[in-house]
């Protein structure tokens, strides 16, 4: 089995969130980049994959050389190969475009991608993939299993889950219960210094226009200060949720 | 023309999620002198919407889609959104929503924004707000294709009722089997409990509760408010509540009216989260707690006195207001 696992590069969980050039640009001074949360828990099955089944794991991002780090990361937890593509990532179907081409000239059976990047969030890479290679599609997955051809995934919905069955080629948006947060690994120094060795292949860019920009971005308007109500004067905290707030 | 809607339904009955898509779609209508069309599959009673501002309902009845899935619901609002002529479609930011409308965007070649929270600032060019980096920023985004698709986010629109009937029409779109690739074997559903992406009202618990066993006087405040609960990363990682009940940057949004924190100190990744809810109430004995700063009102005590007894005079708040 083939499998390829996308990689977003991303801000840190922790980040302070700034922005640059009048609120055009994300300002990445003095912000850590990591595997996107998303992603990692994908990476980390696709290493179960490995192990258990014999898999070949791909890692694959959209982006410039700065993203490089992050793939040798990936590597370093166990991934066998590597490929950047060469450009910014403007917008979801400019980066699901590139990765369909890296899918179609791969010949892989499973793609796993985060379910969204923590940064733009917006959610619509794994499905836009799907729909332009016209593999079958499973987001918000939680569990996966595959037997030969045949896959076997629960996806989370709102208020449960579902089973799902399926077969290969298979594109998964995965999230943290693909493996829970213990078994995410941390690369050890055989695995860093194997990253090193490992393929890191640089494609240059499929040509085509992003469907949508942005423009500009904001920061929430600063909070009021928090009203505190002392633990003898709930009724207080009653009529202020009832009265002011209006949400009971 | 027409922008059309897609009208999200469970058991037969329209998600209240359809009535705020609908009142966004009759205020962006009233904008660009379009009228507003809803798709709504499987739903027998569709005569609310009017109330919304919906002109037209375009009602789908096909067994086959008796249960959800992503493509071939995609391809009936796809197949909508092209008899209509739509330039623009909005969809909700539900689970389900969210699956479909990626495989949506590359079939009617539109460009898609998720997590939208206000109508356009401009419509040429089309200019919308998003959330962006979890909930720590917002960004406009320009889409530029001549189908646009909308994700509204929940809660950031509300309800508009507007004067007006909806007309009804017979719709069946042509399904492909090749849509039904994916099948889903079972469905397991909480049943008679308020789900964290329905509910008005979210309950959460943190590390500060001390373990499992106290979570009772949660869901007794959770009970009264008509709320869901919910809990902080460390609680679930720990194996105190399950997975599904994580909210934060890498568990579930939460966009509710009402969200109470109890024992959670408030890291960044938990406010990233829950930061688009309305107003925020936190509970939490100790004073540097960094959620307060987030937070609209806050009791500095001890959780195992407070929740108590804010049960108790709520239920007293109850019974003389209902």
């Amino acid at each position: 089995m083939k499998i390829l696992v996308c990689i977003s590069h991303v801000p840190d969980t922790t980040s302070k969130i700034n922005f640059a050039d009048g609120d055009t640009r994300f300002d990445t001074n003095g912000v850590q980049f990591v595997i996107n949360p998303n992603d990692e828990f994908g990476l980390t099955r696709a290493m179960w994959f490995k192990e258990k089944q014999g898999a070949a794991v791909t890692v694959v991002n959209i982006g410039g050389p700065e993203t490089e780090p992050t793939l040798r990361k990936a590597l370093a937890i166990g991934a066998d190969e590597a490929i950047r593509v060469n450009a910014q990532p403007t917008d979801g179907f400019f980066v699901a475009t590139q990765l369909a081409k890296v899918v179609q000239d791969g010949g892989y059976d499973l793609v796993i991608a985060g379910r969204e990047s923590i940064d733009y969030n917006g959610g619509m890479v794994p499905g836009m993939l799907a729909s332009l290679t016209g593999a079958n599609f499973v987001n918000t997955c939680i569990g996966l299993e595959i037997e030969g051809s045949e896959a076997s995934a629960i996806r989370e919905i709102d208020g449960g889950k579902e089973t799902v069955k399926c077969s290969l080629p298979l594109i998964i948006g995965g999230q943290k219960g693909l493996v829970e947060e213990s078994d995410l690994r941390i690369p050890n120094m055989r695995g860093i210094m194997m990253a090193r060795q490992k393929k890191l292949t640089v494609l240059e860019p499929e040509d085509l226009q992003s469907r949508t920009s942005v423009v500009k971005f904001e920061k929430p308007a600063p909070k009021g200060e928090v009203k505190l109500v002392s633990p003898d004067n709930l009724d207080e905290l009653i009529r202020m949720l009832h009265n002011e707030a209006k949400v009971i | 023309m027409s922008i059309l809607i897609y009208t999200e339904s469970e058991e037969g009955k329209l998600k209240k999620t359809a009535f705020e898509i609908a009142s966004y779609a009759r205020a962006l209508a009233g904008q660009t002198g379009d009228t507003v069309t809803a798709v709504a599959v499987n739903v027998d009673n569709t005569s609310e919407l009017g109330n919304y501002g919906v002109d037209k309902v375009l009602k789908v009845s096909d067994e086959k889609l008796s249960r959800f899935n992503a493509r071939a619901y995609a391809d009936v609002i796809k197949q909508a959104a092209e008899k209509e002529g739509a330039k623009m479609v909005i969809i909700s930011s539900s689970a389900n929503d969210k699956y479909l409308a990626p495989i949506l965007a590359v079939n009617l070649q539109a460009g898609y924004a998720s997590n939208v929270v206000a109508l356009p600032e401009s419509t040429d060019p089309f200019r919308v707000k998003r959330t962006a980096f979890t909930n720590k920023a917002f960004n406009i985004t320009e889409i530029s294709t001549d189908v646009k698709l909308i994700g509204l986010s929940k809660n950031s629109f509300g309800l508009k009722e507007a004067e007006g009937s909806a007309s009804e029409e017979a719709f069946a779109p042509s399904l492909d089997d090749k849509d039904f690739a994916v099948r889903t074997e079972s469905v397991d559903k909480t049943t008679g409990k308020v789900t964290i992406a329905d509910a008005e009202i979210v309950v959460s618990g943190g590390r500060g509760l001390k373990g499992p066993e106290n979570w009772g006087m949660i869901e007794e405040l959770a009970d009264v408010l008509g709320a869901a609960t919910a809990c902080s990363k460390p609680v679930s990682d720990m194996g105190w509540r399950p997975h599904s009940e994580h909210v934060g940057q890498t568990g579930k949004p939460v966009a509710a009216n009402l969200y109470v924190a109890v024992g959670i100190s408030g890291a960044i990744q938990h406010l990233a989260g829950i930061n688009a809810s309305k107003v925020k109430v936190v509970i939490n004995s100790d004073p540097e707690a960094p959620f307060f700063k987030a937070a609209d009102y806050g009791v500095v005590g001890d959780a195992f006195e407070v929740v108590p007894a804010l049960v108790e005079k709520l239920k007293e708040f109850k019974a003389q207001n209902s």
